[in-house]
């Protein structure tokens, strides 16, 4: 749903909502999907931030949400150097993702340690953005809520399982879906919630026999 | 909120409260955000356009690539025929915000980073003119809010999947609209206002220099609150536009659609294209480091 700060705002670093504002917000999600800090990231640019990206910042924008910055941070204009600072190692290179792709789209493959996650999202225009997969899923997030994301073996009672516990946190879900490659295999959930469940919550979740990992990530404004 | 304009002014003719109004009503209505809440953060994006148009006006600031920057001193400072008026102002407060963002700098995008200078540029010159309160700026900015929600929903807001026409074309109809409320107007006068402007930048292309938002969005910002004015103007004096203004936005998102690839964005056609601005882009562009 719009709002009315979806036009007036955000207020933002320039110079533009969709490569700048927007690609921000595409590391800041990368960088909470796993959880922290990466050390390494490989950005692979389609469309339109392949060809005009560097000019209009798109670069230094998502070098600045994985390293947590906000949209309206000023340090976004030097964040390759403090990427180099913090022990972010960056790779970019250019990508044509086949299908109907959104101009403004990246792939982001981070990595810390032996976790790796990879997301890959659009910039719709004045800074809204949709994740369109997560580690290869087909997926539709905004960011815009808490999300919740795991990944578990495709068996029943995996959904009812998770959004008990959900529950009894007192969680309101706001939007859920689940994917799979194919049938038995692995699924991808997602629940967009109306606020951040509990540490307990959470824990109970990736206690589930079935999920092999699960991360809240909080609004990413 | 609405994602028709014209059932927006209906709202507002039929309870006889401002288009500002509505568009708050319809902000508080799925229960998110209170009303109190909605308005402080309108008057903080007021705060920063403000700001935004203090530093631009300085003349110090300069973009990355150094093509752009110090026009809207230039200006101001200038002997044209519209020196000291209202439109001077307007042209010289929509360069400002935008040298503001092109040197990466904080501004408010409103509808986007792109389009950001020409909303405020006419808001707060007309804002001045009038003497208007801060609390008539937010309802203003409300009713502009309310055009870019509705374009949003039915056309598209991004320069790469609409042209300028959808950020400076779009930002111009939000100003026209928000203009209108401002100078006490009627929803309907602010609806015809939009639709006015709208009309006049349908087909308009984006088409950056080596793909910066630099050249000629600054001065896109400014033709933009040129339009906005002409926009208020006719539509105060009771000139009514004979398509409903959620047409056009259709139009618009039509004419995006088909628009060629080569004019949104990236960098490929238009002024982008010629000699010298194909020279100025080599010779400017910042690289992305590998």
């Amino acid at each position: 749903m719009i709002s009315l700060f979806d036009i007036i705002g955000p207020v933002m670093v320039g110079p533009s909502s969709s490569h700048t504002a927007g690609a921000c917000r595409m590391g800041l999600f990368a960088r909470r999907l796993l959880a922290g800090q990466p050390e390494h990231a490989l950005i692979e640019l389609h469309g339109s931030f392949a060809r005009t990206g560097a000019g209009h910042g798109t670069d230094r924008a998502l070098a600045g949400g994985l390293l947590g910055l906000a949209p309206d941070d000023e340090r976004l204009r030097d964040s390759l150097d403090l990427a180099e600072e913090r022990g972010l190692e960056l790779e970019f290179a250019t990508v044509k993702l086949r299908g109907d792709v959104h101009p403004n789209t990246a792939r982001i493959t981070v990595r810390r340690g032996a976790i790796e996650r990879q997301i890959t999202a659009s910039s719709l225009g004045a800074g809204r953005i949709q994740v369109t997969a997560i580690g290869g899923y087909p997926v539709e997030v905004t960011g815009d809520l808490p999300t919740l994301v795991f990944v578990a073996t495709d068996e029943p009672g995996v959904v009812a399982a998770a959004s008990g516990i959900l529950a009894r946190d007192g969680e309101n879900i706001a939007t859920m879906r689940a994917s799979r490659r194919r049938r038995g295999g692995d699924a991808i959930h997602i629940y967009e919630l109306d606020n951040v469940p509990t540490d307990a919550a959470i824990a109970g979740i990736e206690a589930i026999p079935e999920v092999q990992w699960a991360q809240v990530i909080d609004r990413v404004t | 909120m609405y994602q028709s304009l014209d059932e927006a002014i209906a709202a507002a003719n039929d309870t006889g409260v401002s288009l500002g109004e509505i568009a708050l009503r319809a902000e508080v209505e799925p229960g998110l955000l209170d009303r109190a809440t909605v308005e402080a953060r309108l008057a903080q994006a007021l705060a920063v356009m403000r700001r935004s148009i203090e530093q631009g006006l300085t003349g110090e600031l300069h973009s990355v690539s150094g093509l752009v920057g110090g026009d809207a001193a230039k200006l101001v400072a200038g002997s044209g025929p519209m020196a000291g008026t209202l439109f001077n102002e307007v042209l010289a407060g929509a360069l400002a915000v935008q040298e503001v963002n092109a040197a990466m700098g904080i501004i408010v995008a409103a509808p986007t980073a792109g389009g950001a200078g020409v909303l405020p540029g006419v808001l707060l010159a007309l804002g001045k003119r009038v003497g208007a309160s801060d609390q008539m700026l937010v309802s203003a900015l409300a009713v502009a809010g309310l055009v870019g929600a509705v374009t949003a929903a039915r056309a598209s807001l991004s320069g790469a999947a609409g042209g300028c026409q959808a950020e400076t074309g779009v930002g111009a109809a939000m100003a026209a609209a928000a203009g209108v409320e401002l100078l006490g107007g009627t929803p309907i006068q602010a609806g015809h206002a939009a639709a006015l402007t709208l009309q006049g930048t349908l087909g308009l292309v984006c088409d950056p220099l080596g793909g910066l938002v630099e050249v000629p969005c600054v001065y896109r910002n400014a033709t933009g609150g040129a339009m906005a004015l002409a926009g208020i103007e006719m539509a105060l004096a009771g000139i009514e536009f004979p398509i409903p203004i959620d047409e056009v936005i259709d139009a618009m998102g039509e004419i995006g659609a088909s628009m060629d690839v080569r004019y949104k964005e990236t960098a490929g056609g238009g002024l982008a294209a010629t000699p010298t601005g194909r020279r100025l882009a080599k010779e400017r562009l910042v690289q992305i480091r590998r």
